[in-house]
């Protein structure tokens, strides 16, 4: 015990993972104290889920595993083993078209630093696989897990109106 | 010529950028061999610091350097004193890493590098400060104590500032008014909260012999030009780069915070790229805060509720340093008057040490607090009076014709306090029309009858807007066509790269999505100021206006030479330049800038045309006259305001307050807003959501709470309260224009404007809402606990 006082453990402690992430397979060693959003973001270089707070709150984070929408910055990257992950980056993948989702949020101004945008657009992606036609309370109570400090959210609530709208009609179905 | 783009709901280009995770914020750029910082910050508001022993951290396996005020050498300097006043006789501005004392809880005591973010923060952890505690200031009350304990030891009293103005004859005024009334009001500390901390990442190139920043800050060029001085470089070796800035709100408008000097030394010295990133926590003890002033009015009316004169003595709390001088205050006092005729006015403030973060601007920047003292002194007007609330405003209006007003006092920009144009009325009309004003006691009446409790409130304000000194921009047509357009100032959410694409896309001719900018790089563009003070759209919109004027000047100037014909009758549009009335007679504009840069060696598709049209050959004389002020289709201008404009609004709300527990919510929620011409009323009414939902925020759910030891106790969003988007009600904005007869296209500003009247028309609601308690709000914020002690205390609660 004295001797870990004295030096105290480095975390040096390694260990292998396996993701999908966006559809494409990563087999990487990894500390095994890495943050899931550093590991997203510095491992893997997709930098567009962000990390507004790194205590849960703000939802700038908020990435899909296994199709459920979670917080990437409370999680260790480790604790993902073996798990399939959308980022916002595989929302339109590398088609030129925006996710109606994405598409919605421009027209209606559901953006300005554009900094909590893709944690917004997976909670959104998540609440309407749940619940195709939310109420606008029902949308402003989903989107409380969200922190924006620019729009004041109305726009953002106008856009999953409109997306949610869009993506009810059957051509344009909710991709998972 | 009429303007198309100009006006338009037109979409933002930097969305589909941003929509897909595609931006670039500090902490999207890893560089190859790069290093991770950390800070050791104080965990004392007020101590000595006896002795830093580092060498345990020193050891760590991973720690490249660890740094302390002693290892700084010649960069131990303090900050510059940004905008110094002659009545800041006693400013401090703070060390890059504090050296024997420490003066808040989170100020810079040393720095790590590391391998990487984690094994810095575990050197942190073995750096041992020996600290020696001392008597901590942590509020205004106690720095205005007699024998107060002393933030800076020498500087007597806590006083870093004490300014007097004085309007008209107010002595006089006081002397002969029939109504005097008195009252205290105080405004508590809330935070800018942009969701993007700060970052700084740095990297030295020693065989360019050049250092380059990114920094998330609204003004990268003075920062540029202040490392230059630190670090002996030359300017143009220097380049900072504000990239995506994940909102600002006027926290990121600071030089220097103290990493923004270690992360770049850092580099300089290890020779390797260093980033350091800001955690949330640190953004609460470190990034600057505002708002926090006593105020003790007395003002003066006469028996028709016109506002004869107003006293205003307050104190403002600067925190342990003067960063920003005492912009906040003098914006306050300068701010009070508002939207109306106020002759006599006596002004007095003093700026107050205490052991908290230092204060600089946070949207709204010291104008919500004079718009609640003097928003408050027109309901005490009517309450006294037994008036309507908007009847007593009505009465004391500066009238459209008595523009331009001058108020009597010097604003922050060192110019006059002069009102260039405003519509006041016109703004109150509209805003009791979209809430029914007139209808709305009824309303009140039948719900009281179901025991609830609804109330109105109205909040008027004036914003000094679009200050200088100047902003500038560049515009070049390149051969393919497009326009590419540098500023100095920077977006952090603001859509520059759509509005300034509008102005220079009405002058040339072409669709905004062909203007292509570049703002916030000290290499693409190099001088300005930066994003702040609800100007950069008015300042350096004006100078895209005149820098792209001066382009389709050049661009018919040549054209005219081409097609020999006069100049007068060239146009541009759909990307052309043609003859009036022979379209056929046409060049694109990427062709027309081929040949405005005489080289005999042109490349590429708009070349080859342009040598197949057999236009008229080469003059006599050189190749490029003078006259025609240097080669390509190119411009740069600078526009320089007389001084400020100044921007108006009027909100209201319809609130229902729950006595039994002090909650609120909102049932309308509507904003007039006059920010003079309108370059995007898509982008403008976001502004106004935005500042609203700050607003609510700050006048409801957000207050900073430091206990006597000077710890901020709620320094997480678990315990700062944010507002959500199940809190913030649906706003309706109208628009009144009033131009600035100012700038070329009558903008004044936008920016700020949406959170400055929304504690005073919270308080205007609550004191509704209540009226049969005979509450009167006098603080802010006012979140529902203190709501219902305030209810409870209040001696005749009927409820």
């Amino acid at each position: 015990m004295q001797e870990q006082e004295e030096n105290p453990p480095t975390f040096t402690e390694q260990s292998l993972i396996e993701v999908t992430v966006n559809g494409q397979h990563y087999e990487r060693s990894i500390p095994v104290r890495l943050l899931l959003s550093d590991f997203i973001r510095h491992e893997l270089h997709l930098t567009g889920t962000h990390v507004g707070c790194e205590h849960g709150v703000c939802g700038c984070c908020t990435i899909l595993l296994n199709g459920e929408a979670v917080r990437s910055c409370l999680m260790l990257a480790v604790q993902a083993d073996g798990m399939a992950i959308t980022t916002i980056e595989g929302m339109a993948g590398t088609q030129s078209e925006l996710h109606p989702i994405q598409q919605a949020f421009r027209e209606k101004h559901g953006l300005q630093c554009g900094f909590c945008t893709p944690g917004i657009i997976m909670t959104v992606h998540a609440m309407l696989h749940e619940n195709p036609d939310p109420t606008e309370e029902e949308i402003r109570h989903e989107l409380s897990g969200n922190l924006c400090r620019c729009t004041g959210y109305q726009n953002i609530v106008e856009a999953v109106k409109l997306a949610a709208e869009r993506l009810r009609e059957p051509q344009m179905g909710v991709e998972q | 010529m009429t303007t198309r783009w100009f006006g338009a709901a037109v979409q933002r280009t930097e969305d589909p950028r941003l929509l897909r995770g595609k931006g670039t914020y500090v902490d999207d750029i890893d560089l190859p061999e790069m290093l991770h910082a950390a800070v050791l910050r104080s965990p004392h508001a007020r101590a000595r610091v006896t002795a830093i022993d580092v060498e345990a951290a020193r050891a760590l396996a991973g720690v490249h350097l660890v740094l302390t005020a002693k290892d700084l050498g010649g960069v131990l300097e303090p900050s510059p004193l940004l905008v110094p006043h002659p009545a800041l006789t006693q400013p401090r501005t703070q060390l890059p890493l504090a050296l024997d004392e420490v003066r808040y809880v989170g100020e810079a005591v040393a720095f790590v590098v590391a391998e990487s973010r984690y094994v810095a923060e575990d050197a942190l952890d073995l750096i041992d400060v020996e600290y020696e505690p001392l008597p901590v200031v942590h509020s205004l009350e106690v720095a205005s104590a007699e024998d107060a304990p002393l933030v800076h030891a020498e500087i007597e009293d806590n006083i870093a500032a004490h300014f007097v103005q004085t309007v008209g004859d107010p002595s006089a005024a006081f002397a002969s008014a029939s109504h005097v009334l008195h009252e205290s009001f105080s405004v508590e500390r809330g935070a800018a909260m942009p969701m993007e901390c700060r970052g700084v990442l740095a990297r030295w190139d020693a065989h360019e012999g050049m250092l380059s920043c990114w920094i998330s800050t609204q003004g990268p060029i003075p920062i540029r030009n202040g490392l230059a001085a630190i670090f002996h470089l030359p300017e143009h070796k220097v380049r900072v780069t504000a990239p995506d800035v994940g909102g600002g709100f006027g926290t990121k408008i600071m030089m220097f915070y103290p990493e923004e000097i270690l992360t770049p030394f850092a580099a300089i010295h290890l020779n390797r790229p260093v980033k350091w990133i800001e955690d949330r926590r640190e953004n609460f003890i470190s990034s600057n805060q505002e708002r926090g002033q006593l105020h003790e009015v007395d003002y003066a009316f006469d028996d028709q509720g016109v506002l004869l004169a107003v006293k205003d003595i307050f104190l403002h709390d600067t925190g342990a340093y003067t960063p920003y001088g005492i912009i906040v205050p003098v914006i306050t006092a300068c701010s009070l008057p508002g939207p109306y005729r106020l002759k006599n006015y006596a002004s007095e403030f003093t700026v107050l040490y205490t052991n908290k973060v230092p204060v600089s601007p946070y949207r709204g920047a010291g104008r919500p607090h004079a718009v609640f003292v003097m928003e408050r002194i027109m309901d005490g007007i009517a309450r006294e009076l037994n008036l309507d609330r908007a009847e007593v405003r009505s009465r004391n209006f500066i009238q459209p014709d008595e523009f331009p007003w001058d108020v009597g006092l010097v604003y922050q920009d060192g110019g006059p306090t002069t009102y260039d144009s405003g519509s006041y009325q016109a703004g109150l009309d509209k805003l009791k029309a979209m809430l029914d004003y007139d209808h709305f006691p009824e309303c009140q009446a039948e719900a009281r009858t179901q025991g609830r409790y609804l109330g109105l409130g109205i909040g008027y304000y004036v914003e000094g807007t679009s200050i200088g000194p100047y902003e500038g921009a560049n515009i070049r047509v390149e051969s393919d066509g497009r326009i590419y357009a540098a500023t100095g100032v920077t977006s952090q959410g603001q859509a520059h790269a759509t509005t300034f694409a509008q102005i220079v896309a009405d002058q040339l001719g072409v669709r905004p999505e062909d203007v292509l900018l570049t703002e916030g790089d000290s290499q693409a563009f190099n001088w300005g100021v930066g994003t702040f003070a609800s100007r950069a759209a008015t300042v350096a919109g004006s100078a895209m206006h005149l820098a792209a004027v001066k382009v389709r000047e050049k661009a018919k100037k040549i054209a005219s030479e081409l097609f020999e014909a006069s100049p007068d009758d060239i146009e541009l549009a759909d990307g052309k330049v043609f003859v009036k009335d022979a379209p056929h007679r046409a060049l694109t504009l990427g062709q027309l800038a081929i040949s405005a840069n005489p080289l005999r060696y042109s490349y590429g598709e708009n070349a080859r045309k342009l040598m197949s049209m057999r236009l008229a050959g080469p003059r006599p004389g050189p190749a490029l006259p003078a006259e025609r002020g240097g080669p390509g289709l190119e411009a740069t201008e600078f526009y320089s305001p007389p001084h400020g404009s100044f921007a108006s609004g009027v909100h209201g709300a319809i609130i229902e307050v729950d006595p039994t527990t002090g909650m609120v919510s909102f049932l309308k929620y509507a904003a007039v807003h006059d920010c003079g011409k309108v370059i995007n009323p898509m982008i403008v009414e976001g502004q106004v959501h935005g500042g609203v939902a700050q607003g609510i925020g700050g006048a409801f759910f957000e207050r900073l709470v430091y206990n006597e030891e000077g710890q901020l106790i709620n320094a997480s969003f678990m315990d700062y309260l944010l507002p959500t988007a199940a809190e913030i009600p649906s706003i309706t904005v109208d628009h009144v224009e009033t131009p600035s007869p100012l700038s070329p296209l009558g903008m004044k500003g936008a920016g700020e404007a949406g959170v400055i009247p929304v504690p005073a028309l919270f308080a205007s609601a609550i004191d509704d809402a209540l009226a049969p308690s005979g509450i009167r709000v006098r603080e802010m914020p006012l979140h529902p606990c203190r709501l219902y002690e305030l209810l409870k205390a209040t001696q005749n609660a009927q409820i």
